[in-house]
């Protein structure tokens, strides 16, 4: 579900075709080469000009580029028939967490990289380094409203902001929102979400404004319900509304708590290309190349000196600038594989009452 | 003399004798008969026995303790469940934990202890971490276990992985149904919060019976006329009922979208003729599921219907009338019983494609309108958990059996009443 906040064109990209290509270069050229595997589409293109392109031409290794659509099933395939082709991997938290516990990636040696207290906190992992972060936030028309809504609270306020409202239909972020309208701190959230009781809290919240939530399935659909007027905000993913903006539409985000996840980059385990793979992500993480890849689409660099290479406008919009990240949330990913599933099914228990 | 010898002793007969060419000529056709349904036996052994044959056993399956702990499994169930295991069964367990990350054992015993709490595979972690460098013979490994993380000198860590050794298990069959077994092993009801899955099944049913009965309302007619109608009317008339049949199912469901969203074409226009104030909730809810459902499930009423239809000699219902019936009684007590096959294909048809139904209700549906197959495809592609998928998908696979048989007898019965 997660795949939906990047834009359709990634799904048009057959991986099939990624992969083929990915493998014929390689056999017909015969020079070895550092396999990078990303997930394609915008963000993918926006890889190629920022990192892939300058990374060749500035250290001489050959990069072969290819797209999957983050199946863990094809690198476990790998790593477990010895067979490995894919030396370093895009990864989403969700599928780092689990790859990392099964032993699918090199653990990450800190040291060698280079970039210790550089990058922000939720960049550091142990089998990850973080490459971009996009967040999920709350939106709204400013056409459509008199005042603008400054927190989930405003979100929960039927009175003083009427109309129908949109969230993801999940339990992921759904209950996170919820205990923050109820007056929990950021940084307590999972803490509370950990004891039974702060789940029924969530689910308590939830129930007051349920009749007036129409639950979105895909990351097209939020902006696509806020300019067409079915609800009056939203949550939805911060690309996806800045894709809307650029085409025109009034589209606001109140970043005050908002909750972010980044991709990785993960170093497939009995990968020859340690080395090479370690130079890439060194090379994509320098401010100058971060700044590069989020100038094209708007995915927050990782590394806080980018932002101030972006113009004003750019960089207001990124999840990483300052003020946005003043009071966002990391979503506790270990959290959502542990308790995910029985969250999930409460979830949709309750939804369906 | 010699015909009783021979009656009586059964000599073994010459090859050529005309029984045994009989025999012969039989198997060579046998052969010839079980080759030509070969690659067809085949195709179903490949596709479909096999499938779904692993999928009922998925769903009972409970091997994934078994085959990446084989020694920790076979000592734990021996323990009997007082105090700790004993240390034979403790060395084995930080031997095979140790071993379990080659080949992504660890990923499976983790995913399977989270089910017994969720406290399992973070805690696995942190012991792999803490387990030392050698495996010394003579290390207590009760004691180190324990000092690397205190809940292994709980009885009730070790009653969870016990929990998960034996070969099979019913766990994922009975969460299908909104049961559990208790700590007794007695099975319950799971908390009055947590049930979802009897209320799914039932909408499941609910939703494909009540698209079968619309289908059928409005396939009925539709096909009667296109069956009586002069062959040019009909024809274009069948154009436009396989109009959709050729278009993406993904974009006639996304259109009804557009249609009945509140400032969509519906709402708008009945808004502009005065019929209603304010837009209706025509989409993200059951309605709009029946809508784009009973849309792209129509033709598979229209086609079967029709074609039995066309077989129907109107001189019956002709000569109904004109034996002093009333139009009304001629139609139904002679036209509609002649159409009781076309109309068991076309029901049975609809209601079981509409069974499996899961892009549709999860685009046009609220929460409390997806079937039980966007579950399944929640647990196998979001969580991976596999048993819950096969476990649901086998109380489908086996009510829809269930409900077929019933339907199949009724229709039979019905036919050999008016024969």
């Amino acid at each position: 579900m997660i795949h939906n906040r990047f834009p359709l064109s990634r799904l048009g990209r057959s991986v099939a075709v990624g992969s083929l290509l990915a493998t014929g270069l390689l056999v017909s050229t015969g020079a070895q080469a550092l396999t990078v595997i990303s997930f394609g589409g915008a963000s993918g293109d926006a890889m190629q000009q920022a990192y892939y392109g300058p990374f060749q031409q500035s250290t001489g290794i050959n990069l072969t580029p290819g797209d999957y659509n983050g199946e863990l099933s094809r690198i476990r395939a790998m790593v477990e028939t010895g067979n490995v082709s894919w030396d370093l991997v895009e990864m989403e938290s969700p599928e780092l967490v689990r790859g990392c516990f099964e032993g699918l990636f090199e653990p990450i040696d800190w040291g060698r990289l280079g970039l210790e207290n550089e990058l922000i906190d939720s960049a550091f992992d142990e089998c990850g380094v973080g490459t971009f972060v996009w967040s999920t936030v709350l939106a709204y028309d400013a056409d459509a409203l008199d005042s603008p809504p400054t927190s989930w609270a405003d979100f929960w306020d039927v009175e003083q902001f009427p109309g129908t409202r949109g969230l993801r239909r999940g339990a992921k972020y759904t209950l996170e929102f919820a205990l923050m309208a109820d007056g929990v701190p950021a940084d307590e959230v999972y803490g509370v979400l950990e004891s039974p009781e702060g789940v029924d809290r969530a689910f308590a919240k939830l129930d007051e404004i349920k009749e007036h939530i129409q639950w979105w399935e895909a990351g097209a659909q939020p902006p696509q319900w806020l300019v067409s007027g079915d609800v009056v905000m939203t949550s939805s993913y911060n690309g996806r509304i800045a894709a809307a903006q650029e085409e025109g539409s009034n589209l606001e985000i109140v970043w005050n708590e908002s909750i972010y996840d980044l991709d990785y980059w993960a170093i497939v385990a009995g990968s020859e290309y340690v080395d090479e793979a370690y130079d890439f992500i060194t090379f994509a993480s320098q401010p100058e190349n971060q700044a590069a890849y989020s100038s094209q689409i708007p995915y927050g660099p990782v590394h806080p000196d980018a932002i101030a290479q972006l113009d004003e406008e750019q960089a207001r919009r990124m999840p990483t600038h300052e003020e946005n990240m003043k009071d966002a949330l990391a979503v506790d990913t270990a959290f959502w594989v542990d308790y995910g599933e029985e969250l999930e099914q409460r979830f949709n228990a309750w939804a369906a009452r | 003399m010699t015909t009783t010898i021979a009656a009586s002793q059964p000599l073994p007969r010459p090859a050529g004798s005309l029984k045994a060419q009989l025999r012969r000529a039989e198997r060579l056709r046998k052969w010839k008969a079980f080759g030509l349904v070969a690659p067809l036996a085949l195709f179903l052994i490949v596709v479909f026995v096999v499938p779904i044959g692993s999928m009922l056993w998925r769903s009972i399956d409970n091997t994934e303790l078994e085959s990446v702990m084989p020694l920790t499994t076979a000592g734990l169930q021996q323990w009997d469940g007082v105090g700790l295991p004993d240390e034979s069964t403790m060395a084995a367990f930080a031997a095979e934990l140790r071993d379990s990350r080659q080949g992504g054992g660890l990923g499976r015993i983790g995913r399977r202890l989270n089910y017994e709490g969720t406290h399992y595979r973070s805690l696995l972690m942190r012991t792999l971490r803490g387990l030392p460098a050698s495996l010394d013979a003579d290390v207590d490994w009760t004691t180190t276990l324990v000092e690397i993380d205190e809940s292994w000198g709980e009885t009730t860590t070790w009653l969870g992985i016990q929990r998960a050794a034996p070969p099979t298990t019913d766990r994922y069959l009975l969460a299908s149904v909104d049961l559990e077994r208790g700590d007794t092993g007695q099975i319950q009801r799971i908390g009055e919060g947590d049930r979802l899955y009897q209320a799914v099944f039932q909408r499941t049913l609910v939703i494909a019976g009540g698209v079968t009965l619309i289908c059928l309302a409005l396939g009925f007619p539709l096909a009667y006329l296109l069956a009586t109608l002069p062959a040019r009317t009909s024809n274009l008339l069948m154009i436009l009922v396989l109009l959709p049949f050729w278009t993406s199912l993904l974009v006639r469901t996304a259109a009804w979208i557009i249609l009945l969203q509140s400032n969509g074409l519906v709402n708008q226009s009945l808004m502009a003729t005065g019929v209603i104030d304010s837009p209706l909730q025509l989409v993200f809810n059951r309605i709009g599921v029946f809508f784009a459902m009973v849309h792209i499930l129509l033709p598979f009423m229209v086609l079967p219907l029709y074609s039995v239809m066309k077989g129907i000699s109107p001189s019956y219902q002709r000569a109904a009338v004109s034996l002093g019936a009333h139009p009304f009684a001629a139609f139904w007590q002679v036209y509609v019983p002649q159409t009781i096959s076309g109309i068991a294909a076309g029901t049975i048809l609809v209601f079981i494609m509409a069974l499996g139904y899961y892009i549709t209700p999860a685009l046009v549906g609220g929460p409390g309108d997806q079937m039980v197959s966007y579950y399944v495809a929640y647990y196998t592609n979001s969580t991976n958990n596999w048993g819950m998928a096969a476990a649901l998908g086998s109380i489908l696979l086996v009510v829809t059996l269930m409900l077929y048989l019933v339907y199949h007898r009724l229709v039979n019965r019905k036919q050999l009443i008016r024969n």
